[in-house]
């Protein structure tokens, strides 16, 4: 194919994605050392009240927003450095927790608080939905064949569902009196109150996240146990391996491309969780990365967005992507060039 | 136990059979329970819905001695009624939907499921009542409401709360995103499979770079721009220059470009199972890559059109962080909307509609597995399989 006809075929797209991704990149690198604000004046303001004989005059100094001929407040965007970031990882607070080696001081801190329920929610679903994904997988292989299009109905549900809705229809059932927090009090015979306990609200969100994302494996891994080699197993039934030792040694070793993927994938995809944040209304008790941002954006009660904070830490959540996408790429970049 | 047409590795025990069963059973439960539950809730009033006995929850005391229940009758006419209607889609209405070429099949799919839904909406709502109120009155105790049903919340959010223009909104982000992101992305996918060139790989591998992007990231780089767009475009523009912040359009455009390295990516494997060899031969008759692809590869390309079109739908639709950060109030679509709802819950009728809400979210969604699960399956594994 010559460029020309290359360029017209690929061109809508990748000026979309320059447009649309690349740009806004670079203007949030570029944001995120500047600061934009209004400019204030301060003005003397003499107010006076009616009084007996003479009136009462108070002279104050007030700081006021300078407008323009329109009514608009001026603003002026000042090169500010790091000083964004600085504001992000903590300033002085952030100091005083390292050299004091206080960890929940530390953790007090929104952002160190973020990246830490980040990678542990990140780290701990991804295990439990690969080994939930395959434990379905085989289950379903070995079932019968009547009842496999049900069951990959029901399992999908699951996976194509709202992320905010899955989420909730679960908080539901806990928070509260939800049904299934009735039935743990009559089980423990004790007082429950999940919505008010921060690790209950971790072990749910991650709850929600590997119910999911188990079936989106459990879909992946189905498909590849339909390619593993009957002649492979047949022979190693022959050759004496147990069931484990057959699924350890022949069936995951096929899979391990799968595997692969699917950790690459999740990984991906629980570094940038959000919707869990909203649906179990955690913001109080834990947030996550994008949710800090996200934080930033939402304007606040006088309606300004803390654009250059929410910058700073969305080039900060970057770094994470970079750090986890650099050993796949650079395989893929050896593989090319091996080519 | 041996079953002599399984191949012997497929062979299994009882007891390990009974397990594994067991734990299907588990996870089907674990599956379907938070979502069928959402379901009973949505139609019980807010002391049933919120019982802490899963008894109450189901049937609904309460919400009977409001004066809002079924009775067997009821329930029998509404099953036999149901059944009809799925018997008549599949034996009557299918073969109506056959046509020449892709586009006019999915038209008539279209018109097809319109009114058929019409139709049901009509039936179960108004004729059905008409038929069991008499019924009731002959048969005495059978006629009797046992299970107390309301469709009050459904009424509140869709009606008083006006969902429906939420909804609306929803529709034209959706229809917008998936028209305009498999536009760009059968060019992009077809022109990336057909060229070995290292420029291809590397789009590939950026549009992977940015598949890892979190969304909020680049949230933050379109909300000044957008905000201050009528300034920042107005030397351009002139006075029309539009302000892009609460705009469905500039919402379409983003999502659509949030959207295209998946996109690319999942046409791409797809075009790569379609033989060079079909192409080949039409250039060598005399067409360009352009009517190539028009006249050759489009009307071979619609399975991998229609599953990567499925999954555009699912970003768009499920989308609450662009949606809520890029749209104000007016134009807000369906899942940002119901943030609102339990954010401001203050009384169990809120929650309970808020359940209303979610349900109505979801319902479109199980059609569309209904639908479409081998679709959805082999897009899932097109991806990866192939690697």
């Amino acid at each position: 194919m010559k460029f020309k006809t290359f360029a017209m075929f690929v061109g809508p797209s990748v000026f979309l994605m320059l447009l649309f991704i690349a740009f806004p990149l670079v203007s949030v690198l570029l944001n995120s050392f500047q600061v934009t604000q209004p400019v204030f004046t301060t003005q003397e303001v003499e107010t006076c009240s009616a009084g007996f004989l003479t009136q009462n005059c108070v002279t104050e100094v007030k700081t006021i927003p300078v407008l323009d001929e329109n009514g608009d407040t001026v603003t002026t965007t000042e090169w500010v450095g790091f000083s964004s970031y600085a504001n992000v990882l903590g300033g002085q607070r952030f100091v005083d927790a390292i050299t004091s080696f206080d960890l929940g001081a530390l953790l007090r801190i929104d952002f160190w608080r973020a990246l830490r329920f980040t990678l542990t929610f990140t780290l701990i679903t991804l295990p439990l939905v690969l080994g939930l994904g395959l434990a379905i997988a085989v289950v379903v292989n070995n079932a019968t064949k009547a009842i496999k299009g049900p069951v990959i109905f029901v399992s999908l549900l699951p996976f194509i569902i709202t992320p905010v809705i899955g989420g909730l229809s679960i908080r539901w059932l806990f928070y509260g009196d939800g049904i299934v927090t009735v039935w743990l009090e009559a089980l423990f015979n004790t007082d429950l109150s999940i919505a008010a306990n921060g690790w209950a609200i971790e072990f749910l969100m991650m709850f929600y996240r590997v119910w999911h994302v188990a079936p989106f494996a459990f879909v992946i891994f189905y498909a590849g146990l339909q390619t593993v080699n009957q002649d492979t197993l047949e022979s190693a039934v022959i050759d004496g391996a147990s069931r484990w030792e057959r699924l350890r040694y022949v069936v995951i070793p096929h899979l391990m491309p799968l595997i692969v993927f699917i950790t690459l994938i999740h990984l991906m995809d629980a570094y940038r969780a959000f919707e869990e944040v909203i649906a179990f209304s955690s913001e109080s008790y834990r947030i996550t990365l994008q949710y800090l941002t996200y934080d930033y954006l939402t304007p606040d009660d006088a309606g300004n967005r803390a654009i250059s904070s929410a910058s700073a830490s969305a080039m900060l959540t970057m770094v994470g992507v970079v750090i986890l996408l650099a050993a796949p790429l650079r395989r893929t970049w050896q593989e090319h060039r091996g080519r | 136990m041996s079953d002599a047409s399984l191949p012997r590795a497929m062979r299994q025990p009882l007891s390990l059979k009974l397990a594994s069963n067991a734990f299907l059973l588990v996870w089907l439960l674990l599956a379907a329970f938070p979502l069928v539950w959402i379901l009973a809730m949505s139609f019980k009033s807010p002391v049933d819905a919120f019982s802490s006995s899963a008894w109450e929850v189901l049937t609904g005391p309460r919400t009977l001695s409001d004066g809002n229940g079924v009775s067997i009758v009821d329930i029998v006419l509404g099953i036999a009624l149901a059944w009809l209607a799925i018997k008549a889609a599949t034996k009557l209405l299918m073969p109506m939907t056959v046509a020449e070429g892709t586009l006019h099949r999915i038209f008539n799919w279209a018109v097809v499921a319109l009114g058929f839904g019409t139709l049901f909406v009509i039936g179960f709502f108004f004729f059905l009542p008409l038929v069991a109120a008499p019924l009731e009155g002959l048969l005495g105790p059978l006629g009797q409401p046992i299970l107390g049903i309301t469709t009050e919340h459904y009424q509140a959010v869709w009606v008083e709360n006006a969902f429906y223009e939420n909804f609306r909104n929803s529709l034209i982000v959706t229809v917008g995103v998936v028209t305009v992101s498999l536009t760009v992305g059968t060019l992009a996918g077809y022109g990336l499979a057909r060229s070995g060139s290292t420029l291809a790989f590397w789009i590939l591998i950026i549009a992977l770079v940015f598949r890892a992007l979190p969304h909020s990231v680049l949230v933050a780089g379109y909300l000044p721009v957008f905000i201050n767009s009528a300034e920042i475009l107005s030397p351009i523009l002139g006075e029309n220059a539009p302000t892009l912040y609460g705009q469905p359009l500039a919402v379409i455009a983003v999502l659509v470009s949030i959207n295209q390295p998946f996109t690319i990516w999942m046409l791409r494997s797809f075009f790569q199972n379609i033989p060079v060899d079909l192409d080949e031969s039409a250039r060598v008759d005399g067409c360009t890559h352009f009517q190539a692809f028009r006249w050759v590869i489009m009307p071979v390309m619609w399975p991998g059109v229609i599953t990567t079109g499925l999954f555009s739908f699912l970003l768009a639709y499920n989308d609450f962080l662009v949606t809520s950060l890029l749209l104000d109030a007016s134009n807000q679509t369906m899942v940002p909307a119901i943030a609102g709802y339990f954010n401001r819950e203050t009384t169990t009728t809120d929650q309970v509609e808020a359940v209303a809400a979610a349900v109505s979210i979801t319902a479109p969604l199980f059609l569309l597995v209904m639908i479409f699960q081998r679709q959805i399956v082999s897009g899932l594994t097109a991806g990866a399989v192939k690697g």
